[in-house]
Formats: structure tokens, sequence, C-alpha cells
């Protein structure tokens, strides 16, 4: 059985056909193509798929895709296709990025914060960065890349 | 003339970072073929048994299964070339451990194949299994591992122990253990495989040695090197984990995509790669020193036992440098230490950043403690007084050279760190937060040392393309620690071509010659003095070409970085560009091959002694932690972390090391706790194995030193694992600091605190 679902994807009026099983990352990845959504767990422990729905950073692991119908969703290739956002400057500028697998998902969070407020406290920061694993880097030059575009 | 680097020692961006940014770059599970097929593995669900039939028929049934197959229908060896060659791709008719492959399945997507690996209906006859490495080595126990369980041992015999003891005013000993680690990369396993039309095959993939893999996929299939080709994709974090049983997955794989003839997906789920792939070995080490009355430590015993799991892969390595390493970064002269890695029907465990150091590390920094406490002399003071320093000797009695930074390394950290003032605050009686300072120093030999000195080789190609942008090879792969940037670095520097023209492509066996593994903290010297080495090659016929347009016949060409110039008339420049463009049309060749083995090294297996390593680098930290007495946990409030490398290509990529491996450590030292029950991981996922979280960072200062290695590129050691082996029992010491509570075990877990704490 597949359920016809319409929603907006970075912009775009899209529909898909999908088993009611199907979780929201696998139609992104699997359906969409759109691979810079990372599968780290599978169970919303770690954050990497982290994508924007209806202005919420959310696990699109644990959803799933009927929930999708009628929302709006941006994964990373939609946040700003053209140039890089202050944010993606400030990972490269500190050096948040190691194996890059957490980034998108990082990113993805931080962009729903800054959407929200464009000075966030470093509460606020820490608290939209808590819940995404890296295994790399020891979150400071993360936490560090948020703060210098709070301070912008 | 100042003869100044222009891009090694800075601290230039990654050259890996946009596409990562982005979510562009491709990590093994983002690549698809047409006709893509996807592989399931099935495994044992006992931890010792025989396997008395497999049932594939209603498996088979399902919709949009396409085969499955067993052992039998391997075409090769059914083992994977690793040291002791006992690991097979699938079970034959036994099985060793929990999770340990059995059947493959292959389908038209992985759901189904998941679900079809469920309804493989494997009957077993189950046997005792030997869970514990005591038992293990009893004479009674089960054998899963020749005629004793005993997977390798090694002994060092350095002087004379009884007599060290004899001579001894204080004698102190214990027995420390250490729990497995989770490497908890954020990309799990997996592999692509692709039948080429000749017959033979193409392997894409997460791992850190191409060249392992090479070999087992040649294995597997009994066919020849020149028809494989290997891959490495982008790469989600290695640590260690994916040094050995990525050979496995290839394996696998490979073996599909070759039955079946298609394009073959295998990607682990979080919890299959939990229970199948290597961890940190949990360690079991007795540890004894004698020390004259002014803190001369004249004799050190150790027995160290790792539980290597149910098959050898790399624990005859790991425990070779845990052994080489035990006695901790102190001048014995009276030394003894036997090691054992042992089979038990467990998860085989493997590499893992640190490699067999931290938990001997926690075993001798912890007992150095203990020792001075009773010698009521500082243990700042007491590690001073031992210490290696130039021209001492380890405990397999090599000289240390005058690449050792140690002592500048100490004080430093303990500066910054204000260790003695910490150290000697009294706690308020009646307060239940405790502050304490806690100091832990080791000694880290780079490369692959005597134990592993036939494979300790790397070669490179490099080429200047025609407009000036530079493509290398190297054999050593990027798993995020930054290697692609450094090796860019040191081109750059030494062609004289912009440091942004210079490209480091994806490894692939086709391009460069067996380099060995991506470990040890050995791509910057092995890698980087291969591309030295072609990049010199290339600069000289450079050299010729600016002298012939200076109209000189000789004389010493200099770079600033984008501009040749000679020293007699330094105001005239030549861009790099040019050069370049002269060197085409006058057909000079500008690629090369570079190639570098490691210096010698021995041990000699009878007394351990011998030239283990030809460098090492040193490093100390100190913890200052707040431990709540009624609860039992730890906040760990800063760490400063110091590290003689030699020379640090590009310093903040180093401080990304630092604090990366710091923290690693301290999820090692607080709550990255694995439970076993008859073998069997009761925790695999990152809701049960807790690896720290952006809340549990304290503040992290990160140390370099730079004592040149005078064979390193540059100067430079290595850097990657020393990190990850001082800060847990820096922790540790810090615990008992505030606290008064001496933990033997790690994890030391708010319960185990408590524990400590009523037992006081
Ligand atoms: S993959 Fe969704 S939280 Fe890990
Ligand atoms: S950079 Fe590797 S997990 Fe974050």
């Amino acid at each position: 059985m597949s359920i016809k679902i319409q929603f907006k994807l970075n912009g775009e009026e899209k529909n898909f056909y999908v088993k009611p099983n199907m979780t929201l990352l696998e139609l992104i990845r699997e359906k969409a193509h759109l691979t810079g959504t990372k599968h780290g767990c599978g169970n919303g422990e770690c954050g990497a798929c982290t994508i924007i729905m209806n202005g919420e950073p959310v696990r699109s692991c644990l959803i799933l895709a009927v929930e999708a119908d009628g929302k709006e969703i941006i994964t990373i290739e939609g946040i700003s296709p053209q140039n890089l956002t202050e944010l993606q400057k400030a990972f490269i500028d500190e050096g948040a990025i190691q194996c890059g697998f957490c980034t998108p998902g990082f990113i993805m969070a931080g962009e729903a914060l800054f959407k929200k407020t464009q000075k966030p406290s470093d509460d606020e920061i820490k608290e939209s960065l808590s819940g995404h694993l890296c295994r790399c880097t020891g979150y400071e030059p993360i936490f560090n890349a948020f703060k210098k575009v709070a301070k912008k | 003339m100042k003869k100044n680097l222009n891009v090694v020692g800075e601290s230039v961006l990654r050259n890996d970072v946009v596409e990562k940014v982005l979510g562009t770059a491709k990590y093994i599970d983002d690549y698809k073929f047409d006709g893509m097929l996807y592989g399931f593995t099935v495994r044992s669900t006992i931890s010792h048994g025989k396997i008395i039939s497999i049932n594939i028929s209603k498996a088979k049934k399902i919709n949009g299964v396409v085969n499955i197959f067993t052992a039998k229908d391997i075409p090769g060896k059914n083992f994977f070339p690793m040291i002791l060659n006992d690991y097979p791709f699938l079970a034959e008719n036994k099985v060793l451990f929990y999770g340990q492959p059995i059947a493959l399945v292959v389908a038209t997507n992985q759901e189904i194949a998941k679900e079809a690996a469920k309804n493989v209906f494997i009957e077993y006859e189950e046997l005792e299994p030997v869970l514990d490495i005591h038992y293990a080595m009893k004479k009674n126990s089960p054998k899963i591992f020749g005629s004793d369980n005993i997977l390798r041992k090694y002994i060092i015999k350095k002087g004379n122990i009884d007599q060290g003891f004899k001579e001894a005013d204080v004698i102190v000993e214990d027995v420390f253990e250490t729990n497995y680690q989770v490497h908890s990369y954020l990309e799990p396993n997996g592999m692509i495989a692709v039948p080429q039309p000749d017959g033979g095959i193409t392997v894409y993939g997460t791992m850190q040695c191409p060249f392992y893999v090479h070999d087992a996929i040649a294995n597997i299939l009994n066919i020849y090197h020149n028809k494989i080709r290997v891959v490495q994709t982008t790469t989600g974090g290695g640590f260690g984990g994916k040094e050995d049983v990525p050979s496995l997955v290839a394996g696998h794989v490979a073996l599909l995509a070759y039955l079946t003839k298609k394009p073959v997906k295998l990607v682990y789920t979080r919890e299959e790669d939990f229970h199948g792939m290597s961890k940190r070995h949990p360690g079991y080490i007795e540890i004894k020193y004698g020390a004259k009355k002014n803190g001369k430590i004249v004799a050190a015993k150790v027995r160290y036992i790792l539980d290597g799991g149910a098959f050898a892969t790399l624990s005859p390595i790991v425990l070779w440098r845990g052994t080489v390493h035990a006695v901790g970064p102190y001048d014995i002269p009276n030394v003894l230490i036997e090691s054992f890695a042992v089979a038990t029907n467990k998860v085989p465990c493997g590499a893992f950043r640190g490699f067999g150091q931290p938990q001997a590390t926690f075993a001798n920094e912890s007992l150095i403690d203990i020792l001075a406490e009773k010698l009521k002399i500082s243990p700042l003071k007491l590690r001073q007084i031992n210490m290696l320093k130039p021209y001492s000797r380890t405990a397999t009695n090599d000289k240390i050279s005058n690449s050792c930074g140690f002592k500048k390394v100490l004080s430093e950290v303990i500066k910054k760190s204000k260790y003695e003032k910490i150290l000697s605050k009294k706690n308020e009686n009646l307060s239940t937060i405790k502050t304490g300072a806690g100091l832990a120093i080791a000694f880290y030999g780079v490369g692959l040392g005597a134990g592993g000195k036939y494979i300790d080789r790397a070669g490179a190609y490099l080429q200047i393309q025609k407009d000036g942008t530079v493509i290398i090879s190297i054999g050593n792969t990027e798993l995020g620690q930054g290697v692609f940037t450094v090796i860019s670095q040191i081109a750059s520097e030494i062609l004289g071509a912009p440091y942004e023209f210079v490209k480091v492509l994806q490894p692939d066996t086709t391009r460069v010659p067996d380099s060995g593994p991506t470990v040890a903290s050995r791509s910057t010297l092995m890698s980087g003095n291969a591309v030295l080495d072609a990049a010199k090659q290339v600069r000289e016929r450079i050299d010729t070409m600016v002298l012939k347009l200076f109209n000189k016949s000789k004389g010493k060409v200099y770079s600033n970085g984008k501009e040749y110039f000679i020293s007699t008339n330094p105001e005239k420049k030549i861009h790099y560009l040019e050069v370049i463009k002269k060197c085409f049309v006058q057909r000079i060749n500008l690629s090369a091959t570079g190639w570098y083995t490691g210096e010698d090294v021995s041990f000699d297996s009878e007394t351990g002694q011998g030239k283990a390593y030809y460098s090492y680098t040193f490093s100390a930290t100190v913890a200052i932690v707040k431990v709540n007495i009624l609860t039992g946990v730890v906040e760990v409030k800063k760490i400063v972390s110091g590290h003689d490398i030699g020379k640090a290509i590009n310093p903040k990529l180093c401080e990304a090391q630092i604090e990366g491996g710091v923290i690693q450590s301290l999820g090692y030292a607080l709550t990255e706790n694995l439970v076993l029950k008859n073998g069997i991981i009761l925790n695999p996922s990152f809701a049960g194995y807790l690896i720290p979280t952006s809340m549990d960072i304290p503040e992290i200062i990160p140390v370099i030193v730079e004592s040149k290695y005078s064979k390193g590129p540059f100067g430079a050691k290595g850097l990657g694992e020393s990190p990850m082996i001082t800060p847990s029992t820096a922790i540790a010491n810090a615990i008992y600091n505030a606290t008064g509570f001496r933990t033997k075990k790690l994890p030391v877990t708010p319960e185990i605190l408590l524990e400590l704490k009523n037992k006081k």
C-alpha cells in the first residue's frame, strides 16, 4: 500500500508515493535523492539526520514520511544553494568540521535557531547543540562557530 | 637571507570542508549504482556453539530476495589476512561470539535483505562460553584458541628485577582494570562492490586501510591483486575502528557482487556496528614499583592482560604497543613485563586510538601517584625524578634521542593548569562538592615500530598540471583528522606552489603502492615524507628552469609561496605560474613518485630488548574536576593537555586533534560503559552507551611543544593518538585528590564512586 503525500521540499512542491512505515529520512535520501542529510543511528540518538520542518529542527529518522504531508521541509541542500551561510562560513573558520558526518545536522539545528532568534544566548546555543553527537571535534569549535554568528 | 617557511606551520583552513559543510561530500551510503542490490549479514545469536544446520528456505522465498550465501560459496580462502589469519569471513561449523557473521543475504533493497536475514534459521549445539580472561587462562577451561587460549604473549626483561626490588626502600603494587571502549564514529561501517567487465571488482567504502581491504578481497575471491581496485570514500571517523574489520565488510560485499554480478551495497545499522565491529580491549593490569627513599624508581614489574575476544585480528600488535609502554614514561633500570592477549567468546577487539596504551597508562599513572603519597613526595616531583629525557633508556633499553621535549611539555602544562595550587588546596569538610587536580604523563612510539616494521613504508605520486594546480595521491586516508590539508601544506612549501592550488585525491589502491595502514599517528610522518620526496624531485627541475630564466647556471632558488627569486637579486621575482608555463613548453616532467620507509627498528622476542620505535612523542595532562560526593557525579572543569609532536605543520589542526582526543578520553574515564552479559552487548546504542555530549565539555587548553625529529617532515613526529592516552588517568587522579577515593577501574561511573565512598 502506498500513500500519496505532498509537501514543500527546499522551496519546491513535491509529490511522493510512500509506504506507511517509511521514515522521512529514508524518503529524503532514497526517494528525493538528497544525501546531505545523514543516517547516523536511525533511533533519534545522534542528530545527524536533523532537518527543518515548519521552522523547527527535527530528527527525520523519527518522523514518518506521511507526517510530512502538507509541511514545509528544508534540508541542508536547501539552506542556501548559492552561497555559504554565515554559519557555514563560521564552521569552516572555527575548525568545527573534522570528518564532517555530524556537520549537516548541526548546521540545520543552527539555521533553525538563528531563524528564531538572531542573537541567541550561550544557553540557547547549548540547548540547540545538545543531543547532537560529534565524536571528532570535542564540540568547542562548533559552539564557537555558533557564537561567532550570534555576535554578528 | 632569512629562510622562513611560507605555509608549513601556518593554521591554513582545511581544504576538504566546503563539501562537508554543504552536505555534498559523499560518504559510502550516499553512493548508488545502476541495478544495485543490498546485502545484510546473518549473525550468530549465541556466544559459543556448533552450527548444526542453516535453513535458508523461508528467507529465500521472500519477494525481492536474490540469494543467500554461506561459507561454502566462498571461492577463495575463508579468512581475512590479519596477523594470525584466524577470523573467518563467514562461520563454517562453529561460532565464537554473539554477532559473528554466518551468512549473507542479498536483495533488491535493504529492508527486504534485513527481513530475510531474520528468517534464516540456524540450529546450534550450544557450548560453554569462555567469558572471563582468568578463566580462559586456566587449564580446565574450554579452549577456543590453540591449546591455551593465548592469542599472543610477550616478555620484556631489563636488568635484574629481584635485585631491583631488593634495593627498593618502598614498594607499591596494585591491580587495575578497564572496560571496553566503542569507537562511536558517527558514520557506521559500509562498502559497495561493483563488478568489472574483466571479472575484477572495485570496492568503495569507509575505511582506514585500503591496502588491508585489497588483500582481503584477493583472499575471499581468489583473484589477482591487479583485478581489484579499492577506493576510500569520504570517511565519517575511524579512531582505529575502521582498521581491521572493514576487511570483513569488504570481503562480504565483494563476494555478493562477484556471485550476483551486480553492484551491491552493504551498510551497517548502528546496532550491528555495535555488535560486530572491534572495540578497545578491556585491560587487566597488575603493577608494582619499587623506589628509593629519594624517589628514584629502581624496579617495575607488570603483568598485563588484554581481553582479545573471539579472534586475534590486531590483538598481537595492540598488546605489543601496550607492553613496550607498560611501565610508563620512566627511566627504570630493572624491569619485568609479561603480557598476554587472551581469547574469549566475545566480540573481537582491535585498534582504538591509543592502541593498548590507555589501559596500561591508567595503571602506571595511578600507581605513581600512590607511590608519591607513600614516599611523601609530590606527584609532580616524583615524575620529574624518573621521567625519560634525552639519552635515558626505556623498558626495551631503547635510547631516547634528543627529540624529547618532555620537560617542557610538563612544565607548561603544570604552569597553565595551576596544578600544584589546586592539588594542595584543602576541600571544605562540610561541602558536598569537592575540587581536585590530577596529572598523568606518557610517551608514545610513533609509527608501527618493530611490531610492524615490514609494512612501515609509504608512497606518493605528485603532478603539477598545465595550469599550475597540483594533484597528489597518497596511500594514507583522510578520516577527519586533516591529513589532506597537512600533505597539501608540505607539498606547497616544497614546490613553491600556492597552497590553494594543491589537491589530494581520494586514496585508491591503483594510484600508489601499498603504503601500509592509516594508524599509529604515522600519516604525517610517512606520507608526509613520501610527498616531500616527490615534491623535492619536481622542485629541482623547477629550480633549473628558474635559474635559466635568470640566466644563471647555478645558485639557490627561493620561493615566497607564489614567486621564485634568487639571493643575488631578491628584488626580481618570477611568478610560479610563469615558471610552470615555461616548464610545459620545454617539456619538463613535472611529476614524480615519492617513497619513504621508516628508520630501522628491532625487538628481541626472548628479552624484549631493542629499538622498539624510531621516535617518541611525549605528553602530559592535568585535569581539574569537581565531584559531588552525594551523587557520585564528576564534572570535569578544565583539561590542559600538552604534547611534544616535533613540529606542528598546522597548529590549529593539531589543537583540534588534542581537543577531540581529550574528549574521547574523558568519555573513557567517566561515561562510556559497555555492558555485556553472557558475551552479549546489552547496550548497543547511543542511548545506552554514552559518549560525551556538548554538555560534558570542560575548558580545554591544548599545548604544543616542538622538539624536532630529524627524520620527520619539517621535524614532525605524529599526534593522532597521544591525546587519548593521558586525560582519563589525569581525571582519575583528580578524583582521588578531590575525594580520597582511588578508583582501580575505568570508567569510574557514579555508582563506582559511591561504592568507593561506602567502602571508605
Ligand atoms: S539518524 Fe536520526 S538521530 Fe541519528
Ligand atoms: S566531525 Fe566527525 S562526528 Fe563531528
